[in-house]
């Protein structure tokens, strides 16, 4: 038998191995899983964990999947943070892309490098202005945001397609909804020969400290997470709950608009329906999975993107559904929250009657 | 000798990481009126929770009428003859005396039965109740009446009351002396539990004091001091106060006319509020929480921005509209009641909870020194004599008491020029509650002002210069300490400065709307 008591105190050993138990446990599920869909687990396995390593091209890929995912997350974790339940960040995602992908529609032949920082800030001005909405209708009328930030997302990607199958439709697309093809002058630049990594990675990096400093080591950032952790106190401080609101939704939103700039302006190269890849949503996973510390969310932007990856190589290589990316991330997810527990709580095996072993 | 009511024996009760209990015994005799003496967290609560049937004891025995029990649940402990008053009253606010009492019985009664019998035992015990009021239009007093009637209606062999005088006024303390006074006569036993040694003094005839979880002393009250109690509840003599005289300043805070509606549907309005604190004096505002003092700091602290500008005047400066970083500046600082979540934030380090109040090590950039952050809490930690694991200790980790006087620490350290406490000594221990007064008058002393508002009479004769009272959401004239007295001040309490009563126009007060229905209420006996 055994009996779970709370602990005197969180433990810190376990918020950092909880991560790492959660892994172990979807590797273990997922093994199952690969029985249960009659292929070889090992192989399952190495198609996930071990191919999307396994050669410079495909470390690159990873990267270029986990820019989108750690630059939006680091923006989602100042919502967190903050008790702001932004959970929109597809949405303001995409409508970066669109901003973004106006402007470089705009370029010529002849048109100077420096559009890209044009279609990179209107990316963050289109994602800010999108996280805008939700902060009116939380601030003015009391709205939720939880709700008012997810039914955003509709009409954004909704509003992408009125652009690419209507106004942008390319006229020598054969009638495909997507928009012609981006002048090469607007690709944003690339890293290395050979890999489809771009300044983006930098970019990312950046805001990992610049977000370390902003929580850690500024006053600014204090106010924010108090607001998140003790209304109250907040307000006995002086620190304004509007500002935190404020700043919350459009540090997330700039970012995820970014991410939606540097992906039409990189891998994309053009805006077609199927821009929102669902970044948004994983975004949310990498940041409690990274548990909302900057350094945590490399981490666990690295691990989603390679369930990304997994899930196209497991289509390729076994014939099985891409969705099994989507069931990887659910179950780390899950486990995650449950390992948490292990956080406040202890198990304790006490000796019974029948001494089974749990 | 007889059989006694109820027999503890060796009674230990293990938490996680505290032993609340450990091999206590405790006999109470039938009609006697035992005390159980301790401060906060010496386990009081646990082991009355344990005769109640809210808790299973991991060692020991209970006897109830000489007969070994084991009580598993509270409905076990009141079919045995045990009812217990809570010090948190569970009352629902929008239904009646009569319903509130009749949801907890046996429903093979009809509400009818259940308010006539309410009724009945009112008059019994000369508690005034009208079983037909909402409970939302009675007093703290009256609600703690209608839970001892509660309690009463089973016919108890034993009642527990749980601090009850916390939320009364001393002339409300009195009538429910009477009353409990009568109960043990009549033969009903009594635990009382309080942390108020004069109460104890002159209601019980027996008493088991806890220290640490452990039994330190039986005795009859009526023969000890106050002194020779409290080194049994704490191990020492809280140290005597020195009280200095002192020619009071100019004004530090004035406040004119202070009238606000109520933010939330339970509060108070503020009407016509009007004092000032002045430089090198303390003034103590007392009154039964519920009544304004809520609502009045806020609107001090800078939490509430809705007064007029000039309302609320720092230092000859209108404040009215400023909120607490900026009233801050001007120096005023502020000690809230809820230390957890409002003074603190729980899970943060102490060193980050000085950032709340403090900006000595933000640059101006508002860039933390987290080096001289630390420092600065571990001086605070040294000079007012917190226990704590550190500067890196979560606020939460403290106990009540540490983390007060770390709070308290925090803004007289700040050097203000008006400080604003309100309980300073609310659930804190003897101990840590004698320095943080003594913190308190030498700060008056090196002539800051000081505005302490309090639900504990005593404390506030202590440490006062002056007192006004709070009631209904109006301020009494002021009185100076030592002229005032408690029977005056407990008068005032209920809001009866009869002078300004009379000259003021109609005040929508609950009260009139009350006494209309308790008429009705007596029709229907």
């Amino acid at each position: 038998m055994f009996k779970v008591e709370p602990r005197p105190e969180t433990s810190k050993f376990w918020s950092l191995a909880s991560p790492l138990l959660a892994l172990v446990i979807t590797i273990l599920l997922g093994s199952l899983l690969f029985v249960a869909l009659g292929k070889d687990p090992v192989r399952g396995l190495q198609v996930f964990f071990w191919e999307p390593l396994s050669s410079g091209y495909r470390i690159g890929e990873l990267m270029v999947k986990a820019t989108p995912l750690l630059i939006i997350a680091l923006g989602l974790a100042v919502c967190f943070r903050s008790n702001v339940w932004n959970i929109g960040a597809e949405g303001q995602f995409v409508i970066g892309a669109v901003a973004a992908g106006g402007v470089a529609l705009l370029a010529g032949k002849d048109t100077s490098r420096l559009i890209v920082l044009a279609i990179l800030l209107a990316g963050v001005l289109g994602g800010m202005g999108w996280a805008a909405i939700t902060g009116v209708l939380r601030d003015k009328f009391n709205a939720n945001e939880i709700l008012v930030s997810l039914m955003l997302v509709y009409v954004a990607t909704l509003t992408l397609n009125y652009m690419v199958f209507g106004p942008w439709k390319d006229p020598a697309g054969y009638n495909f909804p997507q928009t012609k093809t981006f002048e090469a002058v607007t690709q944003v630049p690339r890293l290395f020969p050979g890999s489809r990594m771009n300044i983006g990675v930098l970019l990312a990096l950046a805001g990992v400290v610049g977000l370390w400093i902003f929580l850690f080591r500024t006053r600014a950032g204090f106010a924010q997470q108090v607001g998140g952790l003790a209304p109250a106190a907040a307000r006995y401080a002086g620190f304004s709950s509007r500002k935190a609101l404020w700043t919350a939704l459009l540090v997330s939103g700039g970012a995820a608009g970014l991410a939606g700039g540097l992906e039409v302006a990189g891998p994309l190269g053009q805006l077609t329906p199927y821009v929102p890849a669902g970044y948004g949503f994983a975004a949310i996973i990498v940041a409690f999975v990274g548990r909302l510390h900057p350094v945590g969310m490399v981490f666990s932007a690295l691990l989603m993107s390679m369930f990304y990856i997994g899930g196209e190589l497991a289509q390729s290589r076994l014939g099985l559904p891409k969705s099994l990316t989507g069931v990887f991330q659910g179950l780390l997810l899950f486990t995650l929250l449950a390992c948490d527990m292990l956080m406040a709580y202890r198990i304790r095996f006490l000796p019974s009657t029948s001494p089974a072993q749990t | 000798m007889s059989i006694p009511r109820l027999q503890l024996a060796h009674i230990t009760k293990r938490f996680p990481s505290v032993v609340a209990n450990s091999d206590v015994s405790l006999t109470v005799q039938a009609g006697e009126t035992h005390a159980v003496l301790g401060e906060n967290g010496a386990g009081k609560s646990t082991l009355m929770k344990i005769i109640y049937g809210a808790l299973k004891p991991d060692e020991g025995s209970v006897l109830f009428n000489g007969q070994p029990v084991h009580i598993r649940n509270p409905q076990e402990a009141r079919a045995l003859g045990i009812s217990m008053v809570f010090q948190h009253f569970s009352l629902f606010d929008t239904l009646t005396v009569a319903e509130n009492v009749w949801l907890g019985l046996d429903k093979s009664l009809t509400l009818q039965q259940v308010t006539h019998s309410i009724s009945a035992k009112a008059r019994e015990y000369g508690l005034d109740v009208d079983p037909l009021r909402p409970v939302h239009t009675l007093s703290v007093g009256e609600m703690q009446r209608v839970e001892i009637i509660r309690a009463l209606l089973t016919n108890p062999k034993l009642l527990i009351l749980d601090e009850p005088t916390s939320v009364l006024t001393p002339q409300a303390v009195e009538k429910l002396f009477v009353v409990l006074k009568q109960l043990a006569s009549e033969g009903c036993s009594i635990l009382y539990i309080s942390h108020k040694l004069h109460e104890i003094r002159e209601l019980c005839a027996a008493c088991t004091v806890l220290r640490g979880g452990k039994v330190t002393g039986t005795c009859d009250p009526r023969r000890e001091s106050n002194a020779s109690l409290s080194r049994m509840m704490i191990g020492a003599e809280p140290p005597e106060l020195e009280h200095h005289e002192r020619q009071p300043g100019e004004a530090v805070l004035r406040v004119r006319g202070l009238t606000l509606p109520r933010e939330d549907q339970f509060g108070h309005d503020l009407d016509n509020i009007s004092f000032e604190v002045r430089a090198g004096e303390v003034l103590g505002i007392a009154g039964v929480s519920g009544n304004g003092q809520r609502e009045l700091l806020f609107a001090l602290s800078g939490e509430d921005r809705r007064a007029a500008p000039d309302m609320i005047q720092v230092g000859g400066q209108a404040v009215g509209r400023y909120g607490p970083a900026h009233r801050r500046r001007l120096g005023l600082h502020f000690v809230p009641e809820e230390r957890l979540g409002r003074g603190a934030v729980p899970g943060m380090s102490l060193a980050h909870n000085l950032l709340l109040t403090r900006t000595d090590a933000v640059g101006r950039s508002g860039w933390i020194r987290v080096g001289a952050l630390r420092d600065q809490a571990a001086g605070i930690i040294r000079r007012f004599n917190v226990k704590a694991g550190g500067p890196n200790a979560a606020a939460k980790s403290l106990s009540g008491g540490n983390l007060q006087k770390f709070i308290v620490g925090r803004e007289i350290e700040a050097r203000p020029k008006l400080l604003i406490v309100s309980q300073p000594t609310w659930g804190v221990d003897v101990g840590a509650s004698a320095q943080i007064r003594a913190e308190i008058l030498a700060l008056r002393d090196a002539g800051c002002a000081v505005l302490v508002l309090s639900e504990e009479l005593e404390e506030l004769f202590e440490i006062s210069d002056r007192l006004h009272v709070i009631a209904k959401g109006r301020l009494s004239p002021s009185v100076d300490r030592a002229r005032a007295t408690v029977t005056q001040i407990g008068e005032w309490m209920s809001g009866l400065w009869v002078v300004h009563a009379l000259r003021d126009a109609p005040h929508p007060s609950p009260l009139p709307r009350g006494e209309r229905e308790q008429d009705q209420g007596t029709n229907h006996v």
